[in-house]
């Protein structure tokens, strides 16, 4: 504990966040019972094997870890099975431990119908930060998987359009919730500047630039017989 | 609780001839299959500098003549980093980054975060904070939907309702003001707590405020609700059906105008909201109008509840009487020994966290605002804070919203979703 206060003021800033001590991996909670939650018990049962843990945090509330490569087949489970139906994704984002220890990508979810929420977490390895998209599932995870990916470096497997969306598209410093970006940013404010008054900025009004694959303008073919700029019908 | 049925005579896109026979007025949409004119798509920028889009925020439209073919948002111009600046606070410093995302109803942000934080570390706060929060969320959702009808009323042409709602807005204002000393920046909440109690007077001016409110609202219902052209400008614009509305991740009500009854404060109650006697309107069609008469209702609703916390607003101390989590009164940090102890303590440790992380979720203003907190062991910042930003989701299906209207109803649609820029971009 003491030892982490050992900066103050700005000099604390740019050391980075002092990492979490890597040793307390119990995760700390109560292993609670599955059977208090039903979507729980019921995940334990069918996906044993990718079940990695479960604990109940904050009076109450279930996480579950779940076997990365699993998630989108339990996923998809949880939101078609009658007795579950999670039609919310509240929200989807990730979580940096620091320290060299795994980015967890965290699924937020409720169930209108049940009345019910569940966490499932994922663990990814910092040198495989990947996982699939759910964005065939859920359509709102289009723009969170975004931000994910934006900030955290999170590549999700089957996104449509997998861009950076808070941070410029040509940011060059990294993913910057990552534990290991400096508050401040890795480049100098005067290497900073350098870039911004280097920008091409017409560049940000260009169609190809923006995105999505399906604006480039598809110009229609010149019909014969129209009438060519500055003649008129007539004069001919 | 019950749902509300809401049910207006109101014709739609049409009007009366001059032969008595009711006729397509001017602004209906005519059924005429549009020619092809074969012509180039247009690309049109619209943003970030520009007032209909409510903020820094900019759309890149395809159009085909008018028509909307696809919609682009880039968001980002805004982008302050909080959830990354919230990583180097201790728990009570991050309350003032809270009311920089959302500008329009701050004090249900500063609540929200606390909330979550205490639900992290299993606070139970006392019952007159629990009232006072209730006032503030339920006078702030008003605040923030004055905000928005003002700005939408604008952009359809509508002048007059701006002025009533910013004349109304005015007076929650002052209430912030005699409050917290700031208007926007409010930052009112602390963890385990509140900044300060209600001073002397302030249940009354809000009181005062309840009684001429309404009024105001109903002027604005007789401006808008029937008005011809507010209905022909919002009436079938942006519609969306309650499985795509949940499905995109609409929640607030932009979700229940779609007919999906769904509402955090009875569905996944906090703060004895089970208790308080008030309806959840729901709509049916989903389209901008239902989107407006929705919030019309939800200010009237939030009156109500307002009239009956403040009646049940019990006395007795304000904040938790744990010296390891509230500070001690500046007399007694000043003359106790102890006191000045546990505020030293407090000051520069901070408060200790569980190890685990919580989400936690409130109606806000705008939809479903969730805080998830992670801390590990005695943590006195938070390893990761996370808004979950409900403008920032509702933004994001402005682009299967606007498929196939017109610009101008883009615009209506981009109003109608009430979106906040400084929380879509953190």
């Amino acid at each position: 504990m003491t030892d982490k206060k050992s900066g103050s003021g700005l000099d604390a800033v740019d050391e980075g966040p002092i990492s979490s001590d890597s040793s307390s991996a119990d995760h700390g909670g109560d292993e609670a019972d599955a059977s208090e939650h039903a979507s729980v018990a019921a995940l334990k049962q069918r996906f044993a094997d990718a079940v990695v843990r479960h604990r109940v945090y904050a009076g109450g509330q279930h996480v579950v870890w779940i076997d990365p490569e699993k998630s989108h087949e339990i996923l998809s489970w949880l939101q078609a099975d009658p007795d579950h139906h999670y039609d919310m994704m509240s929200d989807v984002t990730a979580v940096d431990y620091g320290n060299g220890r795994p980015v967890n990508v965290v699924y937020q979810m409720f169930s209108t119908v049940h009345k019910r929420e569940l966490r499932l977490r994922c663990e990814l390895p910092l040198d495989a930060l990947e996982i699939d998209s759910i964005v065939d599932l859920w359509k709102v995870a289009d723009w969170l998987e975004r931000e994910v990916f934006d900030l955290f470096g999170v590549t999700f497997k089957g996104h449509p359009d997998l861009r950076r969306i808070l941070m410029p598209q040509d940011y060059a410093e990294g993913h910057p919730l990552r534990k290991d970006f400096p508050l401040r940013g890795r480049f100098s404010r005067a290497e900073q500047t350098r870039r911004a008054l280097a920008q091409d900025v017409e560049r940000f009004y260009r169609a190809e630039d923006l995105s999505a694959g399906h604006i480039p303008q598809e110009v229609a073919p010149v019909e014969v017989g129209t009438l060519a700029q500055g003649e008129r019908e007539g004069n001919s | 609780m019950a749902q509300k049925t809401i049910e207006l005579e109101v014709a739609r896109g049409r009007e009366m001839g001059v032969d008595g026979n009711p006729s397509l007025s001017p602004i209906a949409p005519f059924d005429i299959a549009e020619p092809d004119m074969n012509t180039e798509h247009m690309l049109i920028n619209i943003g970030p500098q520009h007032p209909a889009t409510h903020g820094v925020l900019r759309l890149v439209c395809e159009l085909d003549g008018e028509t909307v073919k696809s919609v682009v948002p880039d968001i980002g111009y805004l982008h302050s980093s909080f959830e990354k600046l919230g990583e180097y606070r201790s728990w009570n410093q991050i309350v003032t980054l809270t009311d920089r995302m959302d500008y329009l109803a701050p004090l249900i942000y500063n609540c929200a975060y606390v909330m979550s934080v205490e639900k992290l570390m299993g606070i139970e706060v006392t019952e007159r904070c629990k009232v006072v929060r209730v006032i503030l969320m339920e006078m702030d959702r008003i605040f923030g939907h004055l905000l928005w009808l003002g700005t939408t009323a604008i952009d359809v042409g509508a002048f007059t309702p701006f002025l009533y709602s910013f004349q109304e807005r005015e007076r929650i204002y002052k209430l912030h003001e005699s409050l917290t000393g700031a208007r926007i920046t409010t930052s009112a909440t602390r963890v385990g707590g509140m900044m300060a109690d209600l001073p002397e007077g302030w249940t009354e001016a809000l009181g005062e405020f309840l009684d001429t409110f309404p009024d105001t609202l109903a002027e604005v219902h007789h401006l808008l609700t029937r008005n011809q052209i507010h209905i022909g400008r919002t009436q079938g614009i942006g519609a969306i059906n309650g499985a795509d509305a949940i499905n995109y991740g609409f929640t607030g009500p932009n979700l229940r105008a779609a007919g999906v009854d769904y509402d955090v404060r009875r569905d996944r109650p906090y703060y004895d909201y089970e208790t308080y006697d008030f309806e959840i309107p729901v709509g049916e069609h989903g389209d901008c109008y239902d989107r407006y008469l929705c919030r019309m209702e939800e200010m009237q609703q939030s009156v109500g509840i307002l009239r009956q916390a403040l009646e049940r607003l019990p006395d007795g101390p304000i904040n938790v009487e744990d010296p390891n989590i509230s500070l001690p009164s500046k007399t007694d940090a000043m003359s106790d020994m102890e006191s000045m102890i546990h505020h030293f303590k407090l000051i520069t440790d901070g408060i200790p966290a569980p190890e685990g992380d919580c989400y936690f979720a409130i109606e806000g203003s705008k939809g479903e605002l969730g805080m998830y907190l992670v801390a590990e062991e005695g943590d006195t910042k938070p390893v990761r804070w996370r808004v979950r930003p409900p403008s920032f989701v509702n933004l994001s299906v402005i682009a299967k919203l606007a498929e196939g209207h017109l610009v101008s109803d883009l615009i209506m649609i981009n109003a109608s979703l009430d979106i906040v820029l400084g929380e879509i971009d953190r």
